[in-house]
């Protein structure tokens, strides 16, 4: 961690939800993060890093767009990157694993990009910006820095598949990560367990199955209200997609469902660091967060 | 669903079987038929094969009934399967492999047309979910 005067560069790749429908993420997270003294510096020329890894052994094609993104640290004269976003975290870090391990795929895309200037040799390593907290900051400096605790505030964290799956990119446990509890635990609010954090939404279903969805989202946030949890956090747009807008669907599918406000993790540390509530962006919310921080006495 | 197994020495279906297990990587007889992978499928509610009967399915090289069965474009790659099975088996592997099968003939039978939802429907989508439905769901 830098200190007061000189912060800590760190190279970051937003991902292309995170400039529109998540901009309440991106905003969070630069301004989260210089309250820890670390000044994250959005990479030039960035592109869309596929959102899906291909599954199919001969695939290389869908690797071109994430490896390119990794030309572009090495152009930031970077050798690590972060981003938050958990799709694009597990996109690149497969690829990334992916041509480490077969020599004909990079030389292939290598090829590929060859009006490139720099060549991609498997020397770049993707961090998840929870990974980046944890294993860099420290939980314990992170708390330093908490000037509003979240008192009371009871948070279901919700993982979802690609932060905990698969194991070669997983940096907590898969059955029951905690990464994102001691997180909220050092913000000083309380982390509830509840059973279906690392169930997924149903991901890209959302776009022609939104009642596949309304299904996934009554069982999921059904059981965090179950622990009586005030709000959840998530580090994926397409999880807090499914998981805060698809609750009218769910509404209509379980005339019992009640509605919880879903959040990103770095919302809730703009809101512990005291941070300008600009970089909330509630408007961007459809579940309004403000009644349940205000019965905390938060907001 | 009502299936007859008619199991014989017969190597009907046999290219089939090699195409699925080059492309994803996989050994198919690997599997004992445990069903964990279904136990803890998220998708297996709305499917109508579930996921460890796909991969009988596919040990006997029964392409046809493979690709027309829903349950291939249901999955989603969430992983849970495949970090479960104690076989080290990647059954969304093999999953993709069967959607794979379909995507790559000629016919290209795309399963996601973004065209005919509405316009108030596409306007709520954020792009991650639009990108990863399209390279999962069409050609």
């Amino acid at each position: 961690m830098g200190n007061e005067n000189k912060p800590m560069k760190l190279a970051y790749y937003p991902g292309c939800t995170l400039k529109n429908h998540a901009a309440n993420f991106d905003v969070s997270t630069v301004s989260s993060m210089a309250k820890l003294d670390v000044e994250v510096e959005e990479l030039e020329r960035w592109n869309c890093c596929g959102t899906v890894h291909a599954l199919g052994s001969d695939n290389v094609m869908n690797r071109v767009a994430p490896i390119t993104n990794l030309v572009r640290v090495k152009e930031a004269q970077a050798s690590e990157f972060m981003t938050g976003c958990a799709m694009c975290y597990n996109t690149l870090k497969r690829a990334n694993i992916d041509v480490k391990s077969r020599a004909d795929a990079l030389e292939t895309i290598n090829n590929f990009l060859s009006l490139e200037n720099t060549k991609y040799e498997g020397d770049v390593d993707v961090l998840h910006l929870l990974e980046y907290l944890r294993d860099r900051v420290g939980f314990d400096n992170l708390s330093k820095k908490v000037t509003k605790p979240l008192k009371g505030l009871r948070v279901a964290c919700y993982y979802g598949c690609l932060l905990v799956r698969p194991k070669e990119v997983a940096f907590d446990n898969a059955e029951n990560p905690m990464v994102m509890e001691n997180l909220v635990r050092a913000l000083g609010a309380t982390p509830v367990d509840f059973s279906h954090k690392t169930e997924c939404c149903g991901a890209y279903q959302t776009v022609d199955k939104p009642d596949v969805i309304a299904d996934r989202t009554d069982k999921i946030v059904g059981s965090a209200q179950g622990e009586r949890a005030d709000l959840m956090v998530v580090s994926c747009p397409l999880c807090a997609f499914n998981l805060d807008f698809r609750q009218d669907d769910s509404k209509r599918l379980n005339p019992d469902f009640q509605n919880m406000p879903v959040l990103y993790f770095t919302q809730l540390m703009v809101l512990a660091f005291g941070c300008d509530e600009q970089a909330l962006r509630f408007d961007l919310q459809h579940i309004d967060p403000l009644p349940a921080l205000k019965a905390r006495g938060l907001a | 669903m009502d299936t007859t197994l008619r199991i014989t020495s017969a190597r009907a279906g046999r290219a089939f079987v090699a195409e699925i297990e080059k492309v994803s990587g996989q050994k198919l007889l690997a599997c004992y038929q445990c069903g964990k992978c279904s136990a803890g499928c998220p998708m297996a509610a709305h499917m109508d094969i579930l996921p460890n009967q796909m991969i009988r399915m596919a040990q006997l090289g029964m392409r046809d009934q493979l690709l027309a069965a829903k349950s291939i474009w249901m999955c989603v790659s969430c992983l849970t399967c495949n970090s479960r099975c104690p076989k080290n088996i990647r059954i969304a592997e093999v999953i993709e492999s069967l959607r794979l099968s379909v995507l790559r003939t000629a016919k290209r039978d795309d399963h996601l047309e973004i065209m005919e939802l509405s316009p108030e429907a596409r306007a709520v989508l954020p792009p991650i979910a639009t990108i990863s439905a399209m390279r999962k769901l069409t050609s």
